[in-house]
């Protein structure tokens, strides 16, 4: 629109557009970092490894062509990627849920208009600013090994913990932990949402005889829609792409016996342990598809759960 | 209704109801942050007593953990305390100065195919990094940049971390035209308007992606761990990793140490701007 408008006006009438184009060189200017930035490294590099997914690649010789072998190695003989699979949408499928439900009850809690609002809202906060470290990792390895803090809590019951982080049935779990203890950042957006909420519906709703439940569920809930759609999202992109908690805690094994063989673990391992890069590259593609996959089902059936406030946009 | 009749039981409800939230609110956070504290007050006790005691005072307040810690391993924590500061500054300045100059052609400019450009800029915001990362390593590699600090800070220098540029891009449409139209005026061309007129005015939005740029960076493990291979070339969480592998499972005393120490940073950071952090987050969902 504003450009049919710049072209039909004299251009000494509105010094401040100029002639739609006039600015080409110097906009271009401006954008020359970005530009070279996404051919060199974006768009080339998202390109080259669709190529290299259908390829032979050990970084040695130049790649060789291998059609659809990639894939159907990935999807018909490989317990390795199955399980790594498997492992990485029980951690997501574990973690977003629980995560944002703590999120969202203490975002709750927080907004009763209590006094010190912004010390707790930090002091939660901490985790997410910490969790993603090397260092947390570190202390988590500690925290659940067999001579960690948390057996020696247990110790004082009289209870014989074990070694959590390399027994298989539980080193996965300690990892959930480890991300649900981040809930801090979707606290705060939470936090911003529930603010937006008028008073007055609480108000009205509680005059109808609405008690606390019917209220969660038939204002707090449906108006906070966006914001939870918007934090789901967020977080299960964030959540497949969890890298370095699995690789220090397992010691970059991603075991005991795969158990915490997250999905970019794999990746990385098959790329740069094993340098099969075709693979790796066919992986990641696989992973593109996974993650938009999600992002459009949230999209689709959102128009089921998401109220906006202004229907039909 | 109630309040009019039994106004006094009424108060005394809910300040006991305050009092009650004020209580679980103060548990989860003193649990939620016990084992940092815990390992803050270990890295301070003799070797000894760290698995038999988890209480948060140190009886004997020893050092002796830090002085081993920083010498733990080849080379000393000095380098890579220097290797982590020199790569999260470069980050800082190259994400700030590349992202704020193609957000200024977008939220301002008028150019041939700019909707095209704006569209994969935003497409690129979903694009997981392991992606472009094969062909990334190949490159690099016969860039001979391997094993440097090149790979880390050059994509910062041409903005490929787009979530900035779309960030300033809103905030750079707030600020009146009018400024640039005045500027105009003045003689000032697109050059100075945006050193002079938008630049100053959205110090909140650049203080936000140098804060983000900063914690991103200090924090990633990733890159390091596929680009740096000499021990002198390493960043803080990569010596971190390579202390756990080295060292015996005995010896938590300087692993802990030094870990603190890596937090610092990032923990002073967000001291000092906490509103920023806070605001970054619950308003565009930077993720924390």
């Amino acid at each position: 629109m504003a450009a049919i408008t710049a072209h039909e006006r004299p251009a000494a009438a509105r010094p401040r557009v100029g002639r739609f184009g006039a600015q080409d060189g110097a906009a271009y200017l401006f954008l020359a970092p970005w530009l070279a930035g996404f051919f060199l490294l974006t768009l080339g590099p998202t390109l080259g490894s669709l190529y290299l997914s259908f390829t032979h690649f050990d970084l040695l010789q130049a790649p060789r062509w291998n059609g659809l072998g990639n894939y159907i190695r990935m999807f018909t003989s490989d317990p390795r990627f199955y399980n790594a699979l498997s492992v990485t949408f029980w951690y997501v499928g574990l973690s977003v849920p629980l995560k944002l439900v703590f999120a969202l009850a203490i975002a709750m809690m927080l907004d009763q208009g209590l006094r010190g609002l912004s010390v707790y809202r930090a002091l939660f906060y901490i985790p997410s600013l910490l969790g993603g470290s090397v260092a947390i990792a570190v202390l988590w390895r500690q925290i659940f090994g067999y001579n960690g803090l948390i057996n020696e809590g247990l110790s004082v019951f009289g209870i014989d913990g074990p070694s959590w982080i390399s027994n298989p049935q539980y080193s996965l779990v300690t990892l959930v932990v480890l991300r649900v203890w981040q809930f801090g950042s979707p606290m705060v957006i939470f936090l911003a949402g529930l603010r937006q909420i008028p008073q007055e519906l609480y108000e009205a709703a509680t005059i109808d005889g609405a008690g606390p439940v019917q209220r969660f569920f038939r204002i707090t809930l449906p108006l906070l829609a966006p914001v939870v759609f918007f934090n789901l999202i967020l977080q299960t992109i964030d959540a497949f792409k969890a890298f370095t908690p699995a690789f220090i805690v397992s010691g970059g094994t991603g075991g005991p016996v795969d158990s915490t063989l997250f999905y970019t673990l794999y990746l990385y391992q098959e790329g740069f342990a094993y340098f099969r890069m075709g693979y790796a590259a066919a992986m990641a593609w696989f992973l593109l598809t996974i993650i938009a996959l999600f992002t459009a089902l949230a999209f689709l059936t959102s128009r089921y759960w998401v109220y906006y406030g202004d229907e039909g946009r | 209704m109630r309040a009019a009749s039994h106004p006094a039981s009424d108060v005394l409800a809910r300040r006991l109801r305050g009092l009650a939230a004020h209580g679980v609110l103060i548990l989860c956070s003193v649990g939620m942050l016990y084992p940092v504290l815990w390992m803050v007050a270990s890295s301070f006790k003799p070797e000894q007593l760290i698995f038999s005691d988890f209480t948060l005072w140190p009886r004997d307040f020893s050092l002796k953990a830090y002085v081993e810690g920083w010498n733990g391993l080849s080379v000393s924590f000095t380098r890579f305390f220097l290797n982590s500061a020199l790569v999260s500054s470069l980050a800082v300045i190259g994400n700030v100065t590349a992202c704020s100059l193609a957000a200024y052609a977008f939220a301002r400019l008028n150019f041939r195919l700019k909707r095209l450009w704006f569209a994969l800029m935003l497409g690129t915001l979903m694009l997981p990094y392991h992606v472009t990362l094969i062909p990334q390593y190949v490159l690099f590699l016969n860039l001979g940049w391997v094993n440097t600090f090149l790979p880390l800070v050059v994509p910062k220098f041409l903005a490929v971390d787009a979530f900035f540029i779309f960030l300033m891009v809103q905030f750079f449409r707030t600020i009146p035209r009018e400024l640039d139209e005045a500027a105009m005026i003045d003689g000032c061309g697109p050059f100075k308007i945006y050193l002079l007129v938008i630049l100053p005015l959205s110090k909140p939005v650049l203080a936000t992606a140098a804060i983000f740029s900063f914690i991103w960076t200090w924090d990633d493990f990733f890159g390091p761990l596929i680009y740096l291979s000499d021990t002198v070339h390493y960043t803080v969480p990569l010596a971190l990793r390579s202390f756990v592998d080295s060292s015996g499972r005995s010896e938590w005393g300087p692993l802990f140490a030094m870990s603190i120490l890596s937090l610092v940073p990032v923990f002073l950071v967000f001291l000092f701007c906490q509103r920023l952090i806070i605001r970054g987050i619950s308003t565009s969902g930077l993720r924390g």
